[in-house]
């Protein structure tokens, strides 16, 4: 693979584990495309446990690879991805643009705004002409959940969900999960599954992709989540996915490892959800206080965009040796280089990929 | 077409609602002129059944579209149609066009929109709506919020003794929601509401229907509570009725699982549990009309996102086999399985149809109600695919339909 001896020569010597490296794969997982037999990333609901296992690992050697200087390898040359954003975004798609060209890549980002491809056939229309233009990934974000399915259904190539709707953001979910696996291995705990964890998620689930993405995928990994609402912002049923629900943010922190909190998202809300941001903030923010109610050294995440002083403090978001909000971050591009990597395999002829 | 010569159609099973038995009809001038042991006169044509059922034809309360190959496939003779048209039937002048649009071989029979444009602020004409042929008032695919002005609605329907049809679910719950909250649409992210939305404006209508005298018809009924409500108003008097279409007693909101939007409908499929009170509430009486809810809906209201495609689901085929799913799990008899479907209805709207009685009008359907088939939405007689029960097994087939003693189809 030309790809691959790029990968180590840029590497300056480092042992690269690319995906088609044998020692990677052999015994853990089964071989080739069975260790992910999915043409395109719609949802975490649709991954079994080692299939997310092997996005994980397979991110690794692009952790240390974005860590270099020289971060540039061939692996996907020549391929087309477009990033099709209906929604507007700026941190996802700056993550899956360099994503796309650390692999090598001609990334291309269609920015539609929402209101021209809402109605009738357009958006089915927009899937057949992108097409049409013969790319070898897309990757999508649309405001409607299961839009991403949709256009799945109409096109040729992988497509990944850059979060649809109030569904789902995948990739979000693993990244979280990578983040999470670093801060507990450099603190010298066994990361490979999450089991004894509990971690709670606070702040507007019901509107919120990442919060379903990353629950299923903890939970996936063993963890046990806690979601922490106000009622009108808490889905039914959450019991039935096997998270524990709290409209109490004192009582969900209670010994919590990890507390992930979310934004609340305004964009989506019809009506008003809360009196006002500053008795959110006293109901449901975190601050160093409350901090104190999780489990000692317990770790705080947040997918951004933040709003400080609303849901998190800042000098919470800025603890050193608890926030991994930043390495968050980090991982996102290496979880989508590897999603990236794997969904192409197929089409670049990748030996037990075709 | 009027009918020029008697048919006599024997050899069947015979559908009252008192049961089946063997048996035939004899239909002459447009009309039943004996049921049961009938014998052909001399010039009659004559019809052997071959042991089919003969039914009533189907009178299907509140469809949003004429759609007469579907309606004549699902055995359906006479429609009461939705007011929710472009424009809307709000005005004598529209009513008086589409009473006569489906003859002679439909018969169409509109349902008055309750307010004008249906925007459920001001009452629109209804008494000269109801001289131009409106069978029925119906508040359309929305509620109205107002209760001053749905009191008015049904104490105005009261004294014209028209029958109220209405949509039954509390819109500031519902707002955007397109399912039902709960497990599946939490885990679909889709905008939902609780199941109580219904039974809120089902309490609602049925107290101002107790306060009014108003003959109210709930359209369709789906959940648990608004059952019980149902059931208690009965028990207590009130003039009230209730329907549903098949999906909410052959799905619920597991079907959405794959963003389906021809899963999409109004209200929303609901829980199992709410599923399973229907077929109970079906069971012991408290639902009296099953409708098709025929709403033909097109690629450009259905290829979208699921929150964005329209609501609705071609019904007219599948309404008899699947009504026909009841009788074979024993949940209801045969007889009244077309009572829900021809006799109820034909009542609620004031017509002498939906029965095999003589002096009718001679509407009438052969059914061989074992009949397997698949749906199949690539083979629909319906302007539109949109079937929720599309690669189903199913059985039941209408082989023969007459509307006024003569064949369609």
């Amino acid at each position: 693979m030309k790809g691959l001896s790029d990968a180590h020569s840029s590497s300056n010597g480092m042992a690269l584990m690319t995906s088609t490296d044998p020692a990677s794969t052999s015994g853990r997982y089964p071989a080739g495309s069975l260790a992910f037999p999915h043409r395109d990333l719609l949802g975490i609901s649709q991954l079994e446990r080692h299939e997310i296992l092997y996005l994980l690992d397979q991110a690794e050697p692009w952790i240390e690879l974005n860590r270099q200087s020289s971060k540039h390898v061939d692996l996907l040359s020549g391929l087309t991805i477009i990033n099709a954003f209906f929604e507007n975004s700026t941190r996802t798609l700056l993550s899956f643009e360099i994503a796309g060209k650390r692999l090598g890549a001609d990334v291309v980002n269609m920015h539609a705004a929402q209101s021209s491809v809402k109605k009738g056939e357009t958006l089915i229309d927009t899937a057949i002409t992108l097409n049409a233009m013969r790319p070898d990934a897309i990757v999508i974000r649309h405001g409607s959940s299961g839009a991403t399915k949709l256009i799945a259904e109409k096109v040729d190539c992988p497509v990944l969900n850059a979060g649809d709707g109030s569904h789902e953001h995948p990739t979000q979910g693993l990244l979280d999960s990578l983040a999470l696996r670093h801060a507990l291995r450099q603190r010298g705990e066994a990361a490979d599954d999450f089991t004894g964890l509990t971690v709670t998620i606070c702040g507007d689930i019901l509107h919120s992709r990442v919060a379903r993405s990353t629950l299923l995928c903890l939970q996936a990994l063993g963890a046990s989540v806690r979601l922490c609402a106000p009622p009108a912002l808490m889905p039914a049923d959450v019991e039935a996915i096997g998270a524990e629900p709290f409209y109490n943010f004192d009582a969900a922190l209670k010994g919590a490892d990890v507390v992930m909190m979310l934004r609340l998202q305004t964009e989506r809300m019809e009506g008003q959800f809360i009196p006002s941001p500053r008795e959110y903030h006293h109901l449901y923010g975190l601050t160093k206080d409350r901090l104190e109610r999780a489990a000692p050294e317990a770790l705080v995440m947040h997918p951004g965009p933040m709003n400080r002083g609303v849901e998190i403090d800042s000098d919470v978001a800025d603890l050193l040796d608890r926030s991994i909000i930043t390495r968050q971050v980090e991982m996102g591009v290496a979880i989508r280089m590897a999603c990236l990597d794997i969904l192409t395999r197929n089409a670049r002829g990748v030996e037990g990929w075709s | 077409m009027k009918q020029q010569q008697p048919l006599t159609i024997t050899n069947g099973l015979v559908v009252t609602p008192q049961g089946v038995r063997a048996g035939g009809v004899r239909l002459a001038n447009g009309l039943i002129d004996a049921v049961g042991d009938v014998s052909a006169q001399s010039g009659d044509t004559t019809l052997d059944a071959k042991g089919q059922l003969i039914a009533p034809g189907l009178v299907d309360l509140g469809v949003f579209a004429v759609d007469k190959p579907a309606f004549h496939f699902g055995g359906i003779t006479r429609a009461a149609l939705m007011p929710d048209q472009s424009p809307p039937l709000d005005l004598p002048s529209r009513v008086n066009y589409i009473a006569k649009s489906g003859k002679p071989d439909l018969w169409v029979h509109p349902l008055a929109a309750a307010t004008k444009t249906l925007a459920g602020s001001e009452l629109a004409e209804i008494g000269l709506m109801k001289e131009a042929g409106a069978r029925g008032i119906a508040t359309g695919r929305g509620w109205v919020a107002d209760s001053g002005v749905m009191l008015r609605i049904m104490q105005y329907a009261a004294m014209l003794d028209l029958v109220v049809v209405t949509h039954a679910e509390d819109g500031g719950l519902t707002g955007e929601a397109v399912a039902t909250a709960g497990e599946m649409a939490t885990r679909l992210g889709l905008p939902s509401a609780p199941a109580e939305a219904e039974a809120l404006a089902v309490a609602r209508d049925i107290a101002l229907a107790e306060m009014s005298g108003a003959r109210l018809h709930i359209r369709q009924v789906t959940t648990a509570g608004s059952i019980r409500l149902v059931r208690d108003a009965k028990a207590r008097g009130v003039n009230v009725t209730a329907g549903v279409t098949p999906a909410h007693f052959m799905l619920s909101d597991l079907a959405t699982a794959e963003f389906t939007t021809f899963m999409r409908l109004s209200p929303p499929l609901r829980s199992e549990s709410d599923r399973q009170a229907v077929i109970a509430a079906m069971g012991e009486g408290v639902i009296d009309v099953i409708s098709s809810g025929h709403d033909p809906r097109g690629p450009e209201d259905k290829r979208l996102p699921f929150a964005d495609a329209e609501p609705g689901m071609a019904g007219a085929e599948t309404l008899l086999a699947m009504t026909l799913t009841l009788v074979r799990d024993q949940v209801i008899e045969m007889g009244r399985a077309f009572e829900l479907l021809a006799g109820n209805p034909a009542k609620l709207l004031g017509l002498e149809a939906g029965a095999l009685a003589e002096g009718s009008e001679a509407d009438i359907a052969l059914v061989d109600p074992e009949k397997p088939w698949v749906v199949d939405r690539r083979k629909m007689a319906a302007t539109a695919d949109n079937t929720p029960f599309d690669g189903q097994p199913t059985q039941g087939r209408v082989t023969a339909l007459f509307k006024g003693g003569v064949g369609v189809g």
